[in-house]
C-alpha cells in the first residue's frame, strides 16, 4: 500500500522509513531526484517517481548508476534548486568520487543525500557503515531514530545544506527503509529562490580555488558543530544514577527504550540524531558517570570517535569491547543482553530439523536456462574461471547451478575475467545481467575490446532490474546491440540467443564456440524477466 | 494492550500484503502500528518474515523481542516454526497447511505437522483448500488473516472494510472472493481461541 496525497494540508500516512524520506524531501521544495535501485533505498526512489505523476513540476528518475545520480543531483543544486540523490550504502562508494568533491564545492540548492545501510547484509555484500564517509567529507548527517524523523530531518535537510553550502547526509538503515509507521506531515515548505551558484569558481575545483574553498569550509566547520551541538536531534538527559551512562544513535535509541522498564534505572542518556558528534554535551554526560555504554547500529563509529574526546579513565563499552556484537544487525534482545538483562525466553522449539530456505531463482526464471547452457558448454573445463556481478543471476552460485565463482561489486565480473585471462586462464566467461552491465560494465569492457582479451562476456538481458522489484532497465533491450558494436566488439563475435528452455542446446553450442575463439566474444542472453511479464500483464 | 505478531510464508505467499492489510484495518480503530517488512533478495523464492505490533500505546522498536510475539501467523508448516523462539508461552501459532516444497531437505510433512499440534495452542488450517472453495487459489492468504481474526486487536467489520478497500480497484468480484475468504478462515479457526488443532 503506498500513502500519497496531494494535499499540502497535514495529514497522517503511513510510510516505509524510505518513503517518509521521499515525501520529506518533496515536501522540503525538492526540485528533482535521482537514484540507481538498491536494497534497502529503492522505495525512495520508488514512491517520488509515483509523486512526480501527479507534480509533474518535480523530476524523478532511475539514473545509469550512483555516480550519474550524484552528479545530475549536483547540476541541479548548481543552478540553484533542490534536489535529492538516494543510494544503498555500496552505491556511496561509486558515488564516492562526486560526493567527496561537492564537499568542497558551494553547494548552491540544497543538495541531500539519502543513503541506505544495510547491517546484517539482507541484501548486500558487506556492511559498511556511511557515517564514516559524512566524517571524512566533514559534512553534517542526521541518523532518523524513525519514520518521523526521517520525514522532519530530510525536509529540514534542504535548508541546512543550503545555510552550510554542503550537501547534507541522512543516514537509514535496512530496520528503518522497510518499517512502516504514521507519519504526521506538515505544510509544504515554499521552495527556495535562489539562481545559479554567485561564487563561480568554487564550482572549477582547480588546485587553486580548490585550495580556497578547502579553507573556507574548514573555518566553517565550528558553525556546523555550533549547529549540531545545540540542535534537538541530540538530546542529553542526566541522572542521579551514576553507574552507567548511555549513548544511542538512531534506531538503536528504540531498543534501549523498548528495554527501560526493565532496567529499574534510569540512566543519564545522550541520544545523536545529529552529526559531527556533540562534544560538549559528550563531555557533559561522561562528567556524570562510571561507565558509558555506546549503543549504534552500524560500525562503532561513535564509540572510536569519542575514544579521541573523553579522558581517562571512564570506561567506553560498546562493539569494541564486545558488550555489543560487532558485527550483524541490532535487535531489542541484543541490546538487552548488552544492559545486562536475560533476554526472555520463548516458546519451546520443537524437536526438529529445519531446513533453511535460501532465495533462489523464480521457477521458469531466464537465467536458469542460461545457466544450464553454461554449465554443459563448460563441463570438463576443470581450468575455467566463472566471474558474476550483482542481481538475480547471483543466485546462480547457489545449488542447483552452482555455475558462478565471484560476486564482488558492480561491473566487476567484466574486469575481473579481464584480469583472469590477462594471468593466463582459459576458459574465462563473465556473467552479467543488462542493468547492471550498463551500470559499471561497459567502461571494463573498453579495456577488454582494447586488448581482445580472451575471454567470453554473458550478458543476460532481461530488461530488468529484476532483484530490486522490477524497475525497467533505463536503456531497452535493443540498444545493447549497437552499444557494443559501438565500443567496437567484433560482430563476428557478438552473439545473440534466446533463453528460453528449447534454446538450451542452441545456447550451449554458441557459448562453446565462443569459448574456443581466443578474442573477446559477446553473447546475449535475452527473456524478459517474469516480474516484469508478470506485472505488465 | 500490545499484540505482536510475526508473519511468516515463502517468497511470493503475499506475507507483506497480509501485513499491510491488518495494520490498515489497526491504524482506522486507532491503534499505534509499526510494520517491519523485508525486501530485496530475501523475496527471491527464500524464508519471509514480517514484525507487525500493534498497541494502544507507543511501540518503540520495529522489531519484536524473542519471546514476546503474541501471534505467529504462518503461510507455511515450517515456516512458521522458524520463529517459535519470539512466540510468548501463552502465544498461538496459526499456519496454513501447505507445503512449499522448494528445497531438497524438506522433512516429511506429516512429522512437521505432528510438531506444530504438539504446541499448546496451534492451530492448521487448510488455507489453500478454503480459498479454492472462496472462489479463487490467490485469496489463501486472506483465509489467514480470517483465521487470526479471532486473535486480533481489531474489529472483524473493520478488517471487512479494509478488505474491500484494498480490493476495490480489483472490481467486485475480487471483493467478494476475499471476503468470502475472511469468512471462511473465521469460521475453520472457531472457536476464537484454539488449542488445539
Amino acid at each position: 500500500m503506498v500513502a500519497t496525497t496531494d494535499d499540502p494540508q497535514p495529514a497522517e500516512l503511513v510510510l516505509l522509513g524510505d518513503e517518509a524520506v521521499a515525501l520529506g524531501a518533496a515536501h522540503g521544495g525538492l526540485c528533482a531526484a535521482y537514484a540507481y535501485p538498491g536494497t534497502p533505498s529503492t522505495e525512495i526512489l520508488e514512491y517520488l517517481i509515483g509523486y512526480a505523476k501527479t507534480h509533474p513540476e518535480l523530476h524523478a528518475g532511475w539514473s545509469i548508476n550512483e555516480k550519474a545520480a550524484y552528479e545530475e543531483a549536483l547540476g541541479v543544486s548548481m543552478v540553484g534548486r533542490r534536489a535529492l540523490v538516494a543510494m544503498k550504502h555500496v552505491g556511496l562508494n561509486v558515488a564516492a568520487d562526486p560526493f567527496m568533491n561537492s564537499a568542497v564545492v558551494p553547494v548552491n540548492g540544497g543538495l541531500v543525500l539519502a543513503v541506505a545501510d544495510d547491517p546484517g547484509m539482507h541484501s548486500s555484500q558487506n556492511e559498511q557503515d556511511s557515517r564514516y564517509y559524512a566524517d571524512f567529507a566533514r559534512i553534517l548527517a542526521f541518523e532518523p531514530a524513525n519514520q518521523q524523523e526521517a520525514y522532519d530531518m530530510t525536509r529540514e535537510a534542504f535548508g541546512l545544506s543550503e545555510r552550510f553550502q554542503i550537501p547534507v547526509m541522512v543516514r537509514l538503515v535496512t530496520r528503518l527503509a522497510h518499517s512502516r509507521a504514521v507519519v504526521r506531515t506538515s505544510p509544504w515548505a515554499a521552495t527556495n529562490t535562489r539562481g545559479k551558484t554567485d561564487d563561480p569558481q568554487g564550482w572549477i575545483l582547480l588546485p587553486m580555488h580548490a585550495r580556497r574553498r578547502w579553507h573556507q569550509r574548514l573555518e566553517g566547520l565550528q558553525a556546523i558543530e555550533d549547529y549540531t551541538e545545540r540542535c534537538a536531534h541530540n538530546s542529553l538527559s542526566l541522572s542521579d544514577d551514576c553507574a552507567l551512562g548511555v549513548i544511542t544513535t538512531g534506531i538503536a535509541k528504540n531498543y534501549y527504550l523498548e528495554n527501560l522498564p526493565d532496567l529499574g534505572m534510569a540512566p543519564s542518556h545522550l541520544h545523536i540524531g545529529a552529526y559531527p558528534l556533540p562534544v560538549v554535551k559528550i563531555r557533559a554526560l561522561a562528567a556524570q558517570v562510571k561507565r558509558l555504554l555506546v549503543i549504534e547500529e552500524g560500525y562503532p563509529c561513535v564509540e572510536r570517535l569519542i575514544s579521541g574526546i573523553l579522558g581517562a579513565p571512564l570506561a567506553v563499552h560498546g562493539k569494541r569491547t564486545g558488550h555489543l556484537p560487532a558485527e550483524g544487525e541490532l535487535t531489542p534482545d541484543i541490546v538487552r543482553r548488552g544492559l545486562d538483562l536475560t533476554v526472555r525466553k520463548g516458546a519451546t522449539v520443537v524437536d526438529l530439523k529445519l531446513p533453511e530456505r535460501p532465495p533462489q531463482l523464480c521457477p521458469g526464471c531466464p537465467h536458469a536456462d542460461t545457466y544450464t547452457a553454461l554449465n554443459r558448454a563448460l563441463e570438463g573445463q576443470d581450468a575455467r574461471l566463472v566471474t558474476s556481478d550483482i542481481g538475480c543471476y547471483t543466485l546462480g552460485a547457489l545449488p542447483p547451478h552452482e555455475s558462478i565463482e565471484s560476486c564482488v561489486c558492480m561491473g566487476a565480473s567484466v574486469s575481473m575475467a579481464k584480469g583472469a585471462a590477462d594471468a593466463g586462464v582459459h576458459p574465462v566467461v563473465a556473467v552479467i545481467g543488462d542493468s547492471t552491465f550498463l551500470h559499471s560494465g561497459i567502461t571494463p569492457l573498453i579495456d577488454a575490446v582494447a586488448a581482445d582479451s580472451d575471454m567470453t562476456l554473458l550478458i543476460l538481458d532481461n530488461g530488468t532490474v529484476a532483484m530490486t522489484g522490477a524497475q525497467a532497465t533505463v536503456l531497452p533491450s535493443g540498444r545493447l546491440e549497437p552499444l557494443l558494436l559501438g565500443l567496437g566488439v567484433d560482430r563476428a563475435h557478438l552473439r545473440y540467443v534466446d533463453a528460453h528452455p528449447k534454446k538450451v542446446a542452441a545456447m550451449e553450442q554458441i557459448i562453446r564456440e565462443e569459448i574456443a575463439h581466443h578474442g573477446l566474444s559477446v553473447v546475449i542472453c535475452f527473456r524478459a524477466c517474469l516480474e516484469t511479464a508478470k506485472q505488465a500483464g | 494492550m500490545k499484540c505482536d505478531i510475526i508473519l511468516a510464508g515463502v517468497g511470493g505467499q503475499g506475507v507483506l500484503s497480509i501485513s499491510s492489510l491488518i495494520a490498515t484495518a489497526a491504524l482506522q480503530q486507532g491503534l499505534h502500528v509499526k510494520q517491519s517488512e523485508v525486501h530485496g533478495m530475501a523475496q527471491r523464492g527464500g524464508a519471509v518474515q514480517a514484525h507487525l505490533r500493534l498497541a494502544d500505546h507507543t511501540i518503540h522498536s520495529d522489531l519484536i523481542p524473542k519471546g514476546s510475539a503474541d501471534l505467529i501467523l504462518s503461510m507455511e508448516p515450517i515456516e512458521g516454526l522458524r520463529y517459535l523462539d519470539y512466540l510468548s508461552t501463552a502465544g498461538a501459532l496459526i499456519t496454513s497447511k501447505a507445503a512449499v516444497e522448494n528445497i531438497p531437505d524438506y522433512p516429511p510433512q506429516d512429522e512437521v505437522l505432528r510438531a506444530i499440534v504438539k504446541l499448546p495452542r496451534a492451530r492448521v488450517i487448510d488455507a489453500a483448500g478454503l480459498a479454492r472453495k472462496a472462489g479463487s487459489a490467490r485469496a489463501t492468504n486472506v483465509v489467514m488473516v480470517g483465521a487470526a481474526a479471532g486473535l486480533l486487536p481489531v474489529g472483524e467489520e473493520l478488517i471487512r472494510r479494509t478488505i474491500r478497500a484494498v480490493f476495490a480497484r480489483k472490481g467486485e468480484r475480487t471483493v467478494e472472493t476475499n471476503l468470502a475468504a475472511f469468512n471462511a478462515g473465521r469460521e475453520a479457526a472457531a472457536p476464537a481461541r484454539p488449542t488445539t488443532a
